[in-house]
């Protein structure tokens, strides 16, 4: 039985902890599908976290906090856009300057105002979001598996566990069955193909990189209004380019990727679970090699384990029309 | 008198301080087939894509019957019922025959009854065209000439009156051809009216009822097809006359110094593209390799000038084995040994573009005297020998200072094969020399090529352009599909034959 438990508890976090990467992962599809390499994930998820944070706490409201981080990596997405889409700069300096700058934004912003460097107040309870008690959850614990099913891995998560999981069958849904999800594919794979069938790619990869911004909004919010009752300094600790490597060998498709993201969730939450464990023959495992765990699978899958990632054809290619 | 479907007045456009269309004026009458002819360069493509709404123009006027429109955007251009079939064809490749040809009149937000009655429609276009395209086949597993039928239905479906096509005999085997100017045919009949671009002279006396002659950004001729002829287009085209047959001796057949032994290759993606190839190449010969595109052309020039490892069989040269699979001599040492090699990709492989054209020309030996002393370059040496051969070879402009990526393609193959035929090589392997050339220049490499091979050189010359290899070659052979398919002496051997092997039928 307490094996049992041991599992549900284990598939709960990893729930909880692939989140962010779920949220970002979608964001990078339609970035990337739409030709933008978004490199700036992590940036933006760490504003996210600040401003959702900040916008809490001021406001008392968390979900005024989540607006208010949408609203401004709307605007982040649009930086990148203008550097990279209307300038046709390389897309990958963009984003990497966005997220130096955010780095020391997030950092400098919290000085100023509360006096700790990278830091935000705590956070009571009006002013984050609770876990979500699905109604019967504790009446029904005691039914074998369904009950454990329901009670220990369904019920009890914040509201963003629930919205990243159904996030991805829409963005499926937008993807692949609408004709927004087919010009979205078509300006990634051969720009001039959309341009000569009269529609504006510049504003197809603007359209893409302001729904990248809203996704990545809710990743940031859930660090820190959700599983953290506060912003700290770099906070999102490299999930954004986690979730662009589980992106990209769940090949830019919302299934897979987020097959990845639930992977390198559960190898988090398993070095979480293993740390200080004694293993039968083994013995215990050195903390640092298991928390380099979810890295090490990284660079195994990225080698080529998950077969060749073929990216969208036109990504990182400004679209130039005239010569 | 019938009012043109599409009338033109003084358009002017200009990209950068190159001016590309320069007071253009064109009449274009319903139901007919119009040829614009010009060399490459010569503004007929930039005109068509304002025309297309593509590229918006400086100044000018467009009527589609009569009226004054304003074309912002291909949108508006198809909604005033333009088409244009691009050279490089705007499809997606990994979408669907139907998904490209909805995209952007999908006419739903969420796809269902419209994509049906979309898939229903097409079903009956392709009828009555005789299309016979699968409209679920991804576009990647196509052929070239389907492909193109995908832009055609795709024009015809958001309901073209004007198609416009830019250069779209290319990429086809004559075969091909055949089957294009059939459907082109039957369109102009149904009452369509169709602007077609080109630089081949046949095209135009074989299909087209008027004619508009386009030189340096200028319209410089207007005429109907059956009072003009060849000869007098090509001179309108280029502005002075052309020598449209090449001249050539009889061939002085030396002994055989080049020789392939069952040779197979691979590709970068391990496909085998050369398949169990053996030829041999006499001195003073021209052998031609005909094929459409990659049907192992590029592989077997890469082997044999040393750039691609042999999988199997050998090569040799003046008898003495030099490549099999175990060992190749990389291309320094092939040249050293008399073998050069003009590729058919020049921009990724014959040239740095970024480079200044003195670079270009002694790319190669510049570490060898008189160009190069102790390490050091000698750029007296350089600019000298520069100036003498862009000169002979008649580069324009005459700047070897100018940035390759400047010339046009005609004078950057000039360069190219300045610099390969320098040392007087014995063999010489070419691959597509006159593509993207204009015909002045190309007149200039035919000519350079036949001194060569006087001279008593081995030519191995692979090109899609049929008419290159019947009027150059001695000796032709065909590639299908990595293989050798049939050899001829280039002796009263027509087109049509080559073209029915290169289709691998016969």
């Amino acid at each position: 039985m307490e094996f049992l438990s041991d599992i549900a508890s284990l598939i709960n976090s990893t729930l909880r902890i692939s989140t962010p990467l779920v949220f970002a992962a979608m964001a990078g599809i339609f970035a990337e599908r739409s030709g933008v390499i978004d490199f700036s994930l992590e940036g933006k998820m760490l504003m996210a976290a600040f401003v959702a944070a900040v916008g809490s706490y001021y406001l008392g409201n968390p979900w005024l906090g989540l607006l208010l981080a949408i609203i401004v990596c709307v605007c982040l997405s649009m930086l990148h856009g203008f550097a990279s889409v209307t300038h046709k700069g390389d897309q990958v300096v963009s984003c990497v300057a966005i997220n130096i700058l955010i780095i020391g934004l997030t950092t400098a912003l919290a000085a100023a105002w509360f006096g700790q460097a990278g830091l935000t107040p705590t956070l009571n309870e009006d002013q984050r979001f609770l876990e979500i008690h699905l109604p019967f959850a504790d009446a029904l614990r005691d039914i074998p598996v369904i009950g454990t099913l329901y009670s220990d891995i369904l019920s009890g998560h914040y509201v963003f566990v629930y919205l990243a999981y159904l996030s991805v069958p829409l963005v499926f849904w937008v993807v692949f069955k609408t004709s927004f999800g087919l010009r979205l594919r078509a300006v990634g794979e051969n720009p001039s193909a959309v341009d000569t069938a009269g529609i504006n790619v510049f504003t197809m990869r603007y359209k893409a990189l302001a729904i990248n911004g809203v996704l990545i909004a809710f990743a940031g919010a859930h660090l820190s209004t959700a599983v953290n009752a506060n912003f700290f300094r770099e906070m999102s600790a490299g999930r954004g380019y986690l979730a662009l490597a589980a992106m990209i060998f769940g090949k830019w498709h919302p299934k897979t990727a987020l097959i990845a993201c639930l992977l390198f969730g559960f190898t988090d939450a398993l070095q979480i679970r293993l740390q200080g464990v004694e293993l039968p023959a083994i013995g215990e495992i050195p903390v640092q090699l298991i928390q380099a765990l979810p890295y090490i699978l990284t660079v195994v899958l990225l080698a080529g384990f998950v077969g060749k990632a073929i990216a969208p054809n036109a990504i990182g290619q400004p679209y130039i029309k005239e010569r | 008198m019938v009012s043109p479907i599409l009338e033109l007045t003084d358009i002017n456009k200009s990209f950068g301080h190159v001016q590309a269309n320069k007071n253009i004026n064109l009449k274009i009458n319903k139901g007919t087939i119009h040829g614009i002819i010009g060399e490459n360069g010569a503004g007929k493509s930039t005109l068509m894509s304002i025309v297309f709404g593509l590229y918006q123009a400086n100044s000018g006027s467009i009527k589609i019957n009569g009226k004054e429109i304003n074309l912002r955007s291909p949108r508006d251009s198809i909604i005033n019922g333009i088409g244009m079939v691009h050279q490089h064809f705007m499809l997606v490749e990994n979408f669907t025959v139907l998904e490209n040809i909805i995209l952007g009149f999908e006419g739903e937000t969420v796809f269902g009854e419209k994509l049906q009655k979309a898939k229903e429609d097409l079903e009956k276009l392709c009828k009555t065209y005789n299309f016979n395209i699968d409209l679920d086949a991804t576009i990647s597993d196509l052929s070239v000439g389907f492909r193109q039928r995908v832009e055609i239905l795709k024009s015809l479906y958001r309901g073209a009156e004007i198609l416009i096509l830019d250069e779209p005999t290319g990429v086809l085997t004559p075969q091909e051809v055949d089957e294009l100017f059939k459907i082109l045919r039957s369109l102009k009949d149904e009452g369509k009216t169709i602007v077609l671009i080109t630089h081949k002279l046949i095209e135009i006396m074989d299909l087209t009822s008027e004619v508009s002659v386009m030189r340096q950004g200028e319209m410089v001729g207007h005429t109907k097809t059956e009072d003009t002829s060849k000869e007098q287009l090509a001179e309108m085209m280029v502005g002075r006359s052309v020598l449209l047959r090449v001249d050539k001796k009889e061939i002085k057949k030396g002994e055989t110094i080049f020789k392939v032994n069952n040779l197979s290759v691979k590709d970068d993606l391990d496909v085998t593209r050369v398949k169990d190839v053996n030829l041999e190449i006499c001195s003073g010969e021209i052998l031609g390799i005909a094929g459409v595109t990659g049907n192992g052309q590029t592989e077997l020039l890469e082997a044999l000038s040393g750039i691609r490892k042999v999988e199997s069989g050998s090569i040799e040269l003046f008898g003495e084995k030099i490549s099999d699979q175990n060992n190749f001599l990389n291309p320094r040492m092939l040249k050293e040994k008399g073998l050069a090699h003009v590729p058919e990709d020049r921009q990724r492989m014959g040239l740095i573009s970024d480079f200044k054209a003195y670079e270009n020309l002694i790319f190669g030996y510049h570490d060898q005297e008189p160009y190069s002393k102790s390490a050091i370059l000698n750029n007296k040496e350089i600019t000298e020998y520069s100036n003498k051969v862009m000169q002979e070879y008649d580069v324009r402009p005459n700047s070897p200072n100018l940035i390759t990526s400047n010339f046009s393609g005609g004078n950057q193959q000039k360069i190219i094969l300045s610099r390969e035929l320098n040392e007087n090589p014995k063999v010489l392997l070419v691959g597509q020399p006159t593509r993207g050339v204009d015909i002045g220049a190309i007149e200039f490499i035919h000519q350079r090529l036949i001194d060569m091979r006087d001279k008593g050189a081995a030519i191995l010359l692979a090109s899609v352009e049929l008419d290159e290899i019947l009027s150059l070659s001695d000796r032709i052979i065909v590639m299908f599909d990595g293989k050798i398919v049939g050899e001829k002496e280039n002796k009263n051997v027509t087109d049509r034959e080559l073209g029915l092997l290169m289709a691998g039928v016969a």
